[in-house]
């Protein structure tokens, strides 16, 4: 194909931040009236090379063509007015205004005196709105409103710009199947208007549905771009992967047996929240918990780890009722709990690998003076038997990788000893070699006969590593999917869990 | 259950409003003459310049900042403003050279310039240096204050006395009162109820209020929706700026005599008048008639206190009590409740 054809050329795109080579000469092109998607687990650097085409960050090096003409877009506002427009991962929304400031913000439309235009505002939401076939209020506010919702007004508004560029960076996060191609059709319409699309989805299904051409990124690095219909699943995987599907995981050889802890009948008190979760953990097993996003996960392991509050409900534990109400007493009685946000809610950023280790069992160095000599070799250990990649434990924490940082959290939830251990989207940010160690480590603590609930929006690492895989629904629990059994297999599983998914929104 | 929660939640949620209710009803009906026309005149003309302070601060308060240096910047204009309104008959005048009352705007504009540079300053400090406004806004407050004691130590009389003596036509435009019938009502309530309307069209109608809110509730949705954070901050920091210089001028005509102490703490009554009338501190929450509304109660229980005859420091206990509880209701509102 004809150089010329291309209407997006993102050429030698290199990015770096402390500790992380977020892009190595990434590459990428976009022929114009065409759906082109954009895979690669987490961390391999999509949405990074996303954010330098619309000038959030700025790039390191690298060229950025529109229609031939090299661009540099120093910030959002910049790529809007260049035909750039952007559905962001994070709904980026001011929550206590209505929907149609939402739409337009950055391009609010006046009419005399400066004053702005909510008539003309609120007639042209309604229409796109119209044509997009989306019914909700423009002046509905914003923070009212289900996150399913939220996600059609931002697709709504970045189509709005009618742009000649649209990202869309893991739109259909939230979204049911119905939903899914209901976005499916205002794609394809747009590309007949000669739109060109870079859609990032980790859902395969999707992706092999909608594309035209798919490029596959690992490690920051451009790896292979292929129309969509040269490829199945098996291949994608094993572009981003770099090994087959059988090598990805490690083997699973631990042996559940005897009920540890069960949660009856549990509700969270503040919506939005999860209402009447029952389900059992086993001792030595990998519980995994399964849904869209705005399903309430999080909400229910932070919950059964007292970060949250409990409306009603009971969990048992080896036979015994706890009531946990905060994290101290979660902690006591032996709970774990590896956040999702790692930057916001588990690290230290500024502080080194002693404190971010032993930060969690503090009470254990002493009662007035903390002994140093004991924190060292707890530190030291600890890097030791999790392999954690760090010139000294002196270094903070934040110039280390994703996958080290992870490691870390994980040592110091260990040193606190504990039997149940709650992960929240466990390798998230981590590179695939990294991904593999900590799918190991999970494992052997398994094998100690502790009991794991993993809750992960990465299908192959639910099907991968789980014994069996709660699924949950708008705040409801909609199954559970005993392994091996029933759905004939891991495809069969997980259309089962696609399905489940979207019980009861 | 469910209702009766509801109405502890409902108590919980006004009990500011509750009991300042409750206070000016009491007030009421141990001294009747105290809802008298006058009475209430005097209140309004007290909330006034406050307000007017109130009403540019709010705007800082919405976008998740909070201004210290309102009261040492006031103190400064107002010591310009009254250099230049000295009448040019007093001896002992600032400028010896003036022989002529100079135009009004002048010493308005002066007062204006004054607070818009520091007010710059401040957005500067906030919006390119990405300071805490709470640490700015202390710096300025210093600078603000050495300023005003530098420029009044400076007299040429050699005095170091507070400026006093102004102009006639000054007093009466800044100060006098407009007469209906009997009734008289101060220019300084017309003054701050056109304002107030000003700025409700500000940040109801007009881009710059929008991008405000949206730079208050969410920074990061408004910059990827092309909003210029930068620039937000900094009209939102020189139109506060327009607000105390003006408010500077008027304080000038009403206490005719300004001195290095002046304005001390008025960033306490306008903050404190924003937050009674539910601008949060969280930012991106907040509207013009509840900073207007907070103003006057704030005044009228001030007043109120002043009225019953309780002891002055027990005065500044209640006050203080008040901006305490305001602030706890105002954070339990807007907490996500987890």
């Amino acid at each position: 194909m004809d150089q010329h054809q291309y209407m997006l050329e993102m050429i030698d795109i290199d990015k770096s931040f402390p500790g992380v080579h977020a892009l190595d000469r990434a590459q990428f092109k976009l022929r114009p009236g065409t759906i082109h998607s954009l895979m690669g687990e987490n961390g391999a650097g999509k949405s990074t090379l996303m954010k330098c085409l619309f000038g959030i960050y700025k790039k390191d090096s690298g060229t950025i063509r529109i229609d031939g003409k090299e661009v540099d877009f120093a910030n959002p506002k910049h790529a809007l007015d260049n035909g750039v427009a952007m559905v962001h991962q994070e709904l980026n929304q001011v929550l206590h205004r209505n929907v149609m400031e939402n739409v337009w913000l950055g391009r609010l439309p006046l009419k005399k005196y400066g004053l702005v235009d909510s008539k003309l505002m609120f007639a042209e939401t309604m229409e796109t709105f119209r044509d997009l076939e989306i019914n909700i209020s423009p002046t509905a506010i914003i923070g009212t409103l289900s996150v399913s919702q939220r996600q059609m007004v931002e697709i709504a508004k970045a189509v709005s710009y009618h742009a000649k560029i649209l990202v869309l960076d893991e739109p259909t996060s939230s979204l049911t199947e119905k939903e899914v191609d209901h976005l499916f059709r205002i794609i394809r319409k747009l590309t007949v208007q000669g739109v060109g699309i870079i859609y990032i989805s980790h859902r395969m299904d999707e992706i092999l549905r909608i594309s035209d051409d798919i490029t596959v990124m690992r490690d920051g690095q451009w790896i292979a771009t292929k129309p969509a219909n040269e490829l199945d699943t098996n291949e994608l995987i094993r572009l981003m992967v770099n090994r087959d599907l059988t090598h990805r995981f490690p083997g699973k050889t631990n042996k559940p047996d005897g009920t540890m802890m069960s949660v009856s009948h549990l509700s969270g008190k503040y919506e939005p929240t999860f209402h009447d979760v029952s389900f059992t953990l086993r001792k030595g097993e990998i519980l995994g918990v399964a849904g869209l996003m705005g399903s309430r996960r999080t909400e229910l392991l932070n919950t059964i780890f007292g970060v949250f509050t409990k409306e009603s409900g009971e969990i048992e534990v080896d036979g015994k009722v706890i009531d946990i109400t905060s994290p101290e007493m979660a902690k006591r009685n032996g709970f774990a709990l590896i956040t999702e946000e790692r930057r916001a809610t588990g690290l230290f950023p500024l502080m080194n690998i002693y404190f971010n280790t032993i930060i969690a069992n503090i009470g254990k160095y002493g009662k007035v003076i903390l002994s140093q000599r004991k924190i060292a070799s707890d530190t030291q250990s600890s890097i030791q038997s999790l392999k954690v990649k760090t010139a000294s434990a002196k270094t903070a924490i934040r110039s280390l990788s994703g996958g080290n940082q992870q490691k870390v959290i994980i040592g110091r939830w260990l040193l606190t000893k504990p039997e149940i251990l709650l992960l929240d989207e466990p390798t998230r940010g981590i590179d695939v070699g990294a991904k593999f160690e900590i799918y190991q480590l999970i494992i052997n603590l398994a094998n100690e006969g502790k009991g794991i609930v993993m809750v992960s929006s990465e299908m192959p690492e639910l099907l991968g590593i789980c014994d069996r895989i709660l699924v949950m629904s708008n705040g409801r629990l909609a199954g559970i999917v005993e392994r091996g059994k029933d759905f004939g297999g891991v495809a069969g599983e997980q259309e089962h869990i696609l399905k489940l998914a979207g019980t009861y929104i | 259950m469910e209702k009766s929660k509801k109405i502890g939640e409902f108590l919980l949620n006004y009990a500011l409003y509750i009991l300042l209710g409750a206070i000016l009803v009491t007030v009421s009906i141990i001294k009747p003459n105290f809802i008298a026309i006058n009475n209430i005149l005097n209140i309004m003309k007290q909330a006034s310049t406050k307000g007017i302070l109130a009403l540019g601060c709010a705007g800082i308060i919405v976008l998740g900042g909070t201004d210290l240096s309102i009261g040492r910047m006031l103190g400064l204009a107002a010591a310009v403003t009254a250099s230049l309104v000295q009448s040019v008959t007093y001896a002992s005048r600032y400028y010896t050279g003036m022989t002529e009352q100079l135009p009004l705007i002048v010493p308005l504009l002066a007062a204006i310039a004054v607070c818009v540079l520091l007010s710059a300053i401040n957005g500067f400090g906030v919006s390119k240096l990405h300071m805490h406004a709470f640490i700015i806004t202390l710096g300025t407050q210093l600078i603000a204050y050495g300023a005003n004691c530098i420029y009044i130590e400076s007299q040429p009389s050699g005095s170091a006395q507070a400026l006093s003596t102004f102009d006639r036509n000054f007093l009466n435009k800044a100060a006098g009162n407009l007469m209906i019938g009997t009734v008289r009502i101060p220019y300084v309530i017309i003054y701050f109820a056109a304002l107030s309307i000003i700025m409700w069209v500000v940040w109801n109608k007009t881009r710059l209020g929008k991008n405000m809110f949206a730079v208050g509730g969410n920074t990061e949705a408004a910059a990827v929706s092309g909003v210029s954070v930068t620039k937000t901050i900094m009209y939102v920091y020189l139109l506060a700026g327009v607000l105390y210089g003006i408010a500077s001028f008027l304080e000038a005509a009403r206490i005719q005599s300004v001195g290095a102490n002046t304005g001390i703490n008025y960033e306490l009554d306008a903050i404190s008048a924003c937050v009674i009338g539910g601008v949060s501190f969280t930012g991106g929450v907040g509207t013009i008639q509840g900073v207007v509304i907070g103003a006057v109660i704030l005044q009228a229980i001030n007043y109120s206190l002043y009225f019953l005859g309780v002891n002055a420091y027990l005065q500044y206990i209640i006050r203080g009590l008040i901006i305490v509880l305001a602030v706890a209701i105002d954070v339990r509102k807007y907490l996500v409740k987890k």
